[in-house]
């Protein structure tokens, strides 16, 4: 049986390498993102990894990511998005509007802000999938007009102060008086929601692999195996370390969570569901997709429907981080967003790409950026950076293509 | 007389396949010389040959054309020596104009900028030499298939044409723009313009070809001098299908049972030109343990039948009823025709069967996923036990089920197709060119296959360009010719030639209804 042999420890190096190389897709990503962040570690003499700048990133790029989970998915299907940032701006402007000028709840605002995007979700999704117009033309009206209504709705001003609950989810910390830092050796909360998240996480891991040995399907060497725990536990151990233990921590910001939610859940829709599986039936070849009797309209509709709730989520929280809703928010959201995405290796013909691959994409921009921030890097030296980055990641991805067929 | 061309000893080799063996043709000047054969039998590849598609080097054997050896490098260098072919799917621009698309590659122009003036005028003398009476201006777009074809014909005219080549030029065209294009081609000859024209249909070949050179299995059977008169379409037709047909097909014994479908007054339509009938009241039945044959020559509508019946896949305006067991059943969408009982294995798995780039499990599992997601969650370990089972059943050779789709063999990604639909448990396959591609072996393990179907008590219908194919594995045979049923011969009676006799029928009553 092939999984007897392949489970087999490696007995050769060549063994190990080839393993390797045929994994270099899904890894390389990976590797790009630990040399960079050590690239920079380095350079910056160690200000990179602190705790309050590891807090930072997070929460500097938490609506990119958000941005980026939604895109990918219509990357996946053959569209793209272009309007995610004008409606992140727009549905802040709606929200202020709410909780100033209609006095409602922040929590009523905060809902009827994710309705709304739905709602362009549906016009955007109408045009796309029911009208056959391409979601590229759909979506660049979408970027003019929701930026227009924004403009509109907030009669270029801004709206601010927002109330304080509103504020959390883009800036706050959960629990943050419970154990204050002057007191308490440790951020309780967080160090428990970290032991959590690696048990959860090893749990997962070691069931997925039992039940495919006991079906022998298994075809993962053990020695791959462990080292993909013993990382992943690292990353959550150290992350926990840096949020909860380390000096200068603050604890788990809020967003965090919604992240890594929001990572578990579509993770599960884009791998499990029937749902995330015709996303990528559509992609990889609609025709094919369409006369084995999915149905791609509905699912292009219900893609657009889903990324404008996360669109309105990521403006919802960053309104809340600046406190304000301005006319220019969310300005150039949508081309981070795509380009997490190709650098996580999603396909521009569709059909390929993973959330998690979207988010390490975000994530080694995000550490751009910051690493370059923290060095006094000017920001036109950034966007040139930034843009050579997106082109090699794609040239890579092609060439790794291209290495795979011949 | 003389001759214009003589093709000597072609051989054309494909990896794995001998397109073209030996092949010989010689055209007199000034005369119309058509080529017969079936699907597949080189035409094309010949074609390809002659006007440098396939440049020298990539075959062997000699062109001699105006008694000078020719060695074409590309298409531009056969057009300079005055051959143009005319392909059967048009290449004009759609968005150009008329007079643009005469010139496209040859424009009338002066240090870089194009003179409209000798371009128009020049166009519209062109026009006239074909009978076309349109503006040079007129968008292409708008003027229809048959005017389409002229211009196709001014163009190559434009570039001094000696020997025109006009493969299946009226494929796609009506009676009327048929009738005009052949009188087009006489009053070319009549100007000293040579053509090779390749069809299907026999009486027009009879009515214009000056010679007939018949091509079987990538080799001349014969050539028949028709100007005589004394050749008839049964002449031909035996020329075309006699090959012996010592290719094996799998036993089976046949136990057939009660109706499973039935297809009643099906008529469809052109998916744009909506006034264009492409399928003229079809009806045709299929019952359980009975493998159904659908014969038909190319253009004769056998896709357009197939895919209008699984969820109007195919075509407007349809009208017809579909009967599952007795009963009547609607299949307005795909998801519709599978929930009651049709599969449709495409003629065309690449661009519309598999998702390439996808695995194998989850291209079986595409259209029967909900049997493994009770609660719209896919059951990942069931799924690769189900597509094992497949892989196993059907001796799909790949490592594993995670193998890319992509790199497998034509014949093993048809078995993928074909895993596909029977995991969506149909009632009726409907198997569209199912051996198109793919090398003998895997041939007889589809036959296998589809015999194991009819054993299972399935309905199953096959759509076959090859004759052979269809009489080595059918209970009955349906013939349609241009959209009509023009016959059923069980498989007692069906012979090649009875068959292509049906094939070639053309019905009276198109008129009348079309």
């Amino acid at each position: 049986m092939s999984s007897a042999s392949a489970t087999r420890p490696a007995s050769s190096r060549s063994e190990v390498l080839g393993f390797l190389t045929s994994r270099l897709r899904q890894i390389g990503i990976f590797v790009a993102l630990i040399v960079i962040v050590l690239l920079f570690q380095v350079l910056t003499e160690g200000r990179l990894l602190t705790a309050g700048n590891v807090s930072n990133i997070i929460v500097q790029n938490s609506y990119i990511l958000i941005l980026a989970i939604g895109m990918v998915m219509i990357i996946i299907a053959g569209h793209i998005d272009l309007s995610v940032g004008s409606v992140a701006a727009f549905v802040g402007a709606m929200t202020g509007v709410m909780v100033q000028d209609w006095g409602l709840p922040w929590w009523l605002a905060i809902l009827l802000g994710l309705l709304v995007g739905g709602i362009v979700g549906v016009w955007q999704g109408f045009w796309v999938a029911y009208v056959g117009i391409p979601a590229f033309i759909v979506t660049l009206a979408g970027m003019l007009l929701f930026r227009g209504l924004t403009q509109i709705v907030l009669g270029n001003t801004q709206i601010t102060p927002f109330p304080n609950e509103y504020r959390q989810l883009g800036g706050g910390y959960l629990f943050p008086q419970l154990f204050p830092a002057a007191t308490s050796p440790a951020e309780w909360i967080t160090v428990g929601l970290g032991l959590l998240a690696l048990v959860m996480f090893i749990a997962s891991q070691l069931r997925g692999r039992m039940k495919r040995a006991k079906l022998g399907l298994e075809t993962e060497p053990a020695w791959w195996f462990i080292v993909k725990v013993a990382f992943g536990a690292g990353l959550i151990l150290f992350l926990t370390y840096l949020l909860g233990v380390a000096p200068g921590s603050r604890g788990t910001p809020i967003v965090l969570i919604v992240l890594g939610v929001l990572v578990v859940v579509y993770t599960a829709v884009m791998n499990r569901s029937v749902f995330g599986r015709h996303i990528y039936a559509v992609g990889g070849n609609r025709h094919a997709a369409d006369l084995s009797g999915i149905q791609s309209r509905k699912i292009d509709f219900y893609l657009f429907v889903n990324m404008g709730v996360l669109a309105a989520l990521a403006g919802i929280i960053f309104t809340g981080r600046l406190n304000s809703a301005g006319p220019g928010a969310g300005n150039l959201f949508e081309l981070d967003a795509i380009a997490a995405s190709f650098i996580g290796g999603a396909a521009v013909q569709g059909g390929v790409g993973t959330v998690v691959g979207a988010i390490t994409g975000g994530l080694i921009m995000g550490v751009l950026n910051n690493g370059m921030s923290l060095l006094g890097v000017s920001t036109d030296y950034q966007q040139f950076i930034k843009g050579l980055v997106l082109l090699l990641a794609v040239a890579f991805d092609v060439w790794n293509k291209r290495r795979a067929r011949g | 007389m003389s001759t214009i061309l003589e093709m000597r000893s072609i051989t054309k080799e494909f990896p794995g396949v001998k397109a073209l063996q030996d092949v010989s043709i010689t055209v007199e000047r000034g005369h119309v010389h058509a080529i017969c054969g079936e699907n597949g039998a080189g035409k094309s590849t010949l074609m390809k040959v002659l006007s440098g598609v396939y440049p020298h080097g990539t075959y062997t054997g000699d062109i001699v054309f105006e008694g000078e050896t020719m060695e074409f490098k590309d298409i531009r260098d056969s057009e300079r020596s005055g051959i143009v072919i005319i392909h059967q799917e048009l290449a004009l621009s759609p968005y150009l104009s008329i007079a643009e698309n005469i010139f496209l590659g040859n424009e009338r122009a002066r240090r870089g900028f194009i003179d409209w003036d000798e371009t128009n005028a020049e166009a519209a003398k062109l026009l006239a030499r074909v009978g076309l009476g349109d503006s040079p201006t007129t968008i292409v777009r708008e003027i229809g298939v048959g005017k389409q074809q002229l211009v196709e014909i001014a163009k190559a005219l434009s570039k001094d044409v000696k020997l025109l080549i006009l493969d299946e030029p009226t494929a796609a065209l009506n009676d009327e723009d048929s009738a005009h294009l052949l009188d087009l081609i006489r009053h070319l000859k009549q100007q000293g313009i040579t053509s090779i024209i390749i069809s299907h249909k026999l009486n027009e070949i009879k009515a214009i070809a000056d010679e007939v050179t018949i091509i079987r299995d990538g080799r001349t059977i014969e050539t028949l001098a028709l100007a005589t008169g004394d050749i008839s379409e049964d002449r031909i037709i035996k020329g075309m299908v006699g090959r012996d047909l010592e290719h094996r097909y799998p036993d089976r014994s046949v136990v057939i049972g009660d109706e499973i479908f039935r297809v009643e007054d099906w008529t469809v339509h052109h998916p744009t030109d909506h006034d264009r009938t492409i399928i003229h009241g079809a009806s045709l039945s299929v019952r359980a343990g009975e493998v159904v044959g659908i014969a038909g020559l190319m253009g004769a509508g056998r896709t357009e039948l197939a895919m209008s019946i699984f969820g109007r896949s195919y075509g407007s305006r349809i009208t017809g009823r579909l009967y599952m067991r007795g009963e009547e059943i609607q299949a307005r969408t795909v998801p519709e025709a599978i929930r009651n009982g049709l599969a449709y294995a495409t003629e065309d798995r690449k661009v519309y069967g598999l998702n390439l780039i996808e695995d194998i499990k989850r291209n079986i599992s595409a259209a029967g996923i909900r049997k493994l997601a009770p609660r719209g969650w896919v059951d990942g370990g069931a799924e690769h036990i189900v597509a094992d089972g497949y892989r196993t059943s059907m001796n799909i050779k790949a490592p594993s089920v995670d193998a890319i789709t992509g790199k497998l063999s034509g014949g093993n990604q048809q078995k993928v197709v074909l895993s596909k639909w029977l995991y969506s448990d149909p009632e009726l396959l409907i198997l569209d060119e199912p051996t198109r591609g793919i090398d003998v072996g895997a041939k007889y393990e589809i036959y296998t296959i589809i015999n194991s179907l009819a054993a299972q008590g399935k309905a199953v219908i096959v759509i076959s360009s090859e004759l052979p194919e269809l009489l080595g594995i059918c209970d009955r045979i349906y013939a349609l010719s241009e959209g009509h049923i023009t016959g059923e011969l069980p498989i007692e009676q069906a012979t090649p030639e009875a068959l292509m006799v049906l094939m070639t029928k053309e019905k009276e009553a198109d008129h009348v209804i079309g």
